[in-house]
């Protein structure tokens, strides 16, 4: 059957598939609290197995943002740039990255974490999940904006949307501060390996949040033009 | 003088001229309404009924100024008069040549326009097979001109309705409030507009005829009572609050689902205004000159019948193949929400009601796109395909040649036979 004109004018729209990744995304990295969890508690077994998870549902999001790249030829016309819809979603991809480089690194050296840290390092790692959280309720902002041609009422709320994952986002960076002190007042007694790679843990946790920050503020910069 | 063959001229011509009317309702409605069933605001069904009812009267009551045209206002008259079954030959050829021109096209998928094989084969004909002068240069070229003009004004009209839409109800702090408010006065506008645009251009073939303020007052009447049934099927809706959480619009969009029930009227009836006379026109000047004897008579009123031919031909075409065609546009436009899909279809059905008014045919496909395109530039669409802008421009010049040069062939083949 031949495509009317018509129905060969619309494109498919970029705005449900950005959404629909950025959940994966999402999904993705909450499993990182039930890894911590494990990871406390020594149960490698289980571990293991979130990790899996982990490094199963950034597949899926890799696969959803190749076919969103596809979706998008230059001869679409849209109200924002081709280039900053690319970029949000590039960075969206990098938290669900980002998740599976840290459960692997923990898993393949199996990092012990001193006990009096548990506490305050699961609170940290949920303050960096809630960051995406945030950018992930406002790029579902984003039909919303469309539909208001980026103005009024929901511009508005979509800037306070952002302005509160920025306060999250500064939230986490004194968590980090936080536990890296208790870290530091203990080092001596550690094994000087395995403090190098806790540090490096702390900074790819913080580095979630300080992702989905990017995430706003590049979405922010696609609705600004 | 008398032709021998008068009744086979007219049979053939009947039968050619509904093959045309069946790829015009196959084709070409479902472009019309595809914006319709696509932003969800009529069902299938319900778009071809609107379809039926509102392209036959747009054909009946605004038709005619295309229908001369097409008939007799692209051709000089005078030359023909010594040789009245070359004009014959001639529109027949042209019914012929631009129906399969159609059907080739819609089969490859080009986006070529009734309107213009029409034109292109009418053109061509003459030029050749009657004489280089025996075409109105000056009106054909006003009438190119307006192919490339009439997207534009849709387009421009477009991109300020959704400017007025965003201003007065998407961005203020309480649409579904502001959507109650002045939904209705759309309505009013799509009421008015198309009645006065029908009126002014005279229904003087229906035994009407009315002073400029006869006019207005009658607009005015008829944009309050599509305001007044308006009001009423907007009261009869049922908000859901549950509803706006995943999408804050939805209960805005359901009160646009009204308005883009009228402009769907519209736009039916725009189109049939518009190219029910690409199949009607050369049917008309073949029977018009049998039935004077072979005078090619310059005045002379259209038959009541062969509209209703045409209509009827439109309908089987809707009814048999076009409502696979309006399903596939519908389906496919996820991103044309009500809101946006009334400024677009409006804008389009203002422009093309006006052309018909003046006697322009158009092409009621691009003039949509035009319209779609003005509401994009207003950052009302998600996604634009611009290939199909580069599409149409080509099909404008491959449609005006092979028209013109299949109606040659066939008129010369025409010519053989019965002469």
């Amino acid at each position: 059957m031949a495509r009317s004109t018509i129905s060969s004018l619309f494109g498919s729209s970029p705005v449900k598939p950005l959404q629909t990744h950025m959940d994966s995304v999402q999904e993705c990295i909450v499993e990182l609290v039930p890894f911590f969890k494990a990871v406390i508690a020594e149960d490698w077994k289980e571990a293991r197995s979130q990790q899996k998870k982990i490094a199963k549902l950034e597949g899926a999001a890799d696969k959803l943002k190749r076919q969103l790249r596809l979706h998008l030829p230059k001869s679409l016309f849209m109200p924002i740039s081709r280039r900053d819809l690319l970029e949000v979603l590039t960075m969206q991809d990098k938290i669900a990255n980002k998740a599976k480089d840290i459960a692997g690194l923990i898993i393949g050296r199996k990092i012990i974490l001193p006990e009096a840290l548990h506490e305050a390092f699961i609170e940290y790692v949920e303050r960096c999940i809630d960051a995406s959280a945030q950018a992930q309720t406002a790029i579902n902002e984003l039909d919303e904006l469309m539909e208001t041609g980026f103005g009024g009422k929901e511009m508005t709320l979509m800037e306070s949307m952002i302005k509160k994952l920025d306060s999250i986002e500064s939230e986490t960076d004194k968590l980090q501060v936080k536990i890296r002190s208790a870290i530091f007042a203990k080092e001596k007694e550690m094994n000087p390996v395995e403090v190098m790679f806790m540090y490096k843990v702390i900074d790819w946790v913080g580095e979630l949040a300080d992702l989905a920050q990017r995430v706003g503020s590049r979405f922010e910069i696609m609705l600004a033009r | 003088m008398t032709l021998e063959f008068g009744i086979t001229f007219i049979v053939l011509a009947c039968a050619f001229g509904f093959f045309m009317a069946w790829g015009v309702g196959a084709n070409d409605v479902a472009n019309a309404m595809g914006t319709s069933v696509g932003s969800k605001a009529l069902t299938i069904k319900q778009a071809i009924i609107v379809a039926a009812i509102f392209e036959f009267a747009g054909a009946y009551l605004a038709g005619g100024q295309v229908t001369a045209t097409i008939r007799k206002g692209m051709l000089d008259a005078n030359l023909l008069s010594g040789q009245p079954e070359l004009l014959i030959y001639g529109m027949l050829a042209s019914l012929l040549a631009a129906g399969i021109w159609l059907l080739v096209a819609s089969r490859a998928g080009w986006p070529v326009s009734t309107t213009h094989s029409i034109v292109g084969a009418i053109v061509g004909f003459a030029a050749v097979g009657v004489g280089i002068d025996a075409v109105q240069w000056g009106k054909v070229g006003k009438i190119a001109m307006s192919w490339v003009i009439s997207p534009a004004i849709a387009g421009i009209i477009g991109y300020w309705l959704y400017i007025s839409v965003q201003r007065l109800i998407l961005n203020t702090s309480d649409p579904l409030k502001n959507a109650k408010i002045y939904v209705p006065f759309y309505i009013f506008l799509v009421g008015f507009v198309i009645a006065l645009v029908t009126m002014f251009k005279g229904l003087k073939h229906i035994g009407l005829e009315l002073s400029t303020t006869q006019n207005y007052v009658i607009a005015i009447a008829i944009g309050f009572v599509s305001m007044f049934i308006g009001m009423v099927a907007i009261k009869r809706l049922h908000f859901d609050p549950a509803a706006d959480k995943d999408f804050h619009f939805t209960n805005v969009e359901k009160i646009f689902g009204v308005l883009m029930m009228f402009t769907a009227c519209a736009m039916a009836f725009a189109h049939g205004s518009n190219d029910v006379a690409n199949a009607v026109g050369p049917l008309a000047a073949v029977v018009s000159i049998v039935e004077n004897g072979g005078e090619v008579a310059q005045k002379s009123a259209m038959p009541a019948w062969i509209l209703l031919l045409g209509g009827t031909g439109i309908l089987i075409g809707l009814v048999t193949y076009g409502h696979k065609v309006i399903a596939t546009v519908g389906t496919g436009i996820t991103q044309l929400t009500p809101s946006r899909g009334f400024a677009a279809t409006l804008a389009a059905a203002v422009t093309v009601v006006v052309a018909s008014g003046t006697g322009i045919p158009i092409s009621t496909t691009h003039t949509l796109v035009g319209g779609v395109l003005g509401v994009g530039l207003a950052r009302g669409m998600d996604a634009l395909n611009m290939n199909v802008v580069r599409t149409i421009f080509l099909s404008w010049i491959v449609t005006l040649p092979a028209g013109a040069i299949l109606s040659i062939l066939f008129f010369f083949i025409l010519k053989g036979i019965f002469s």
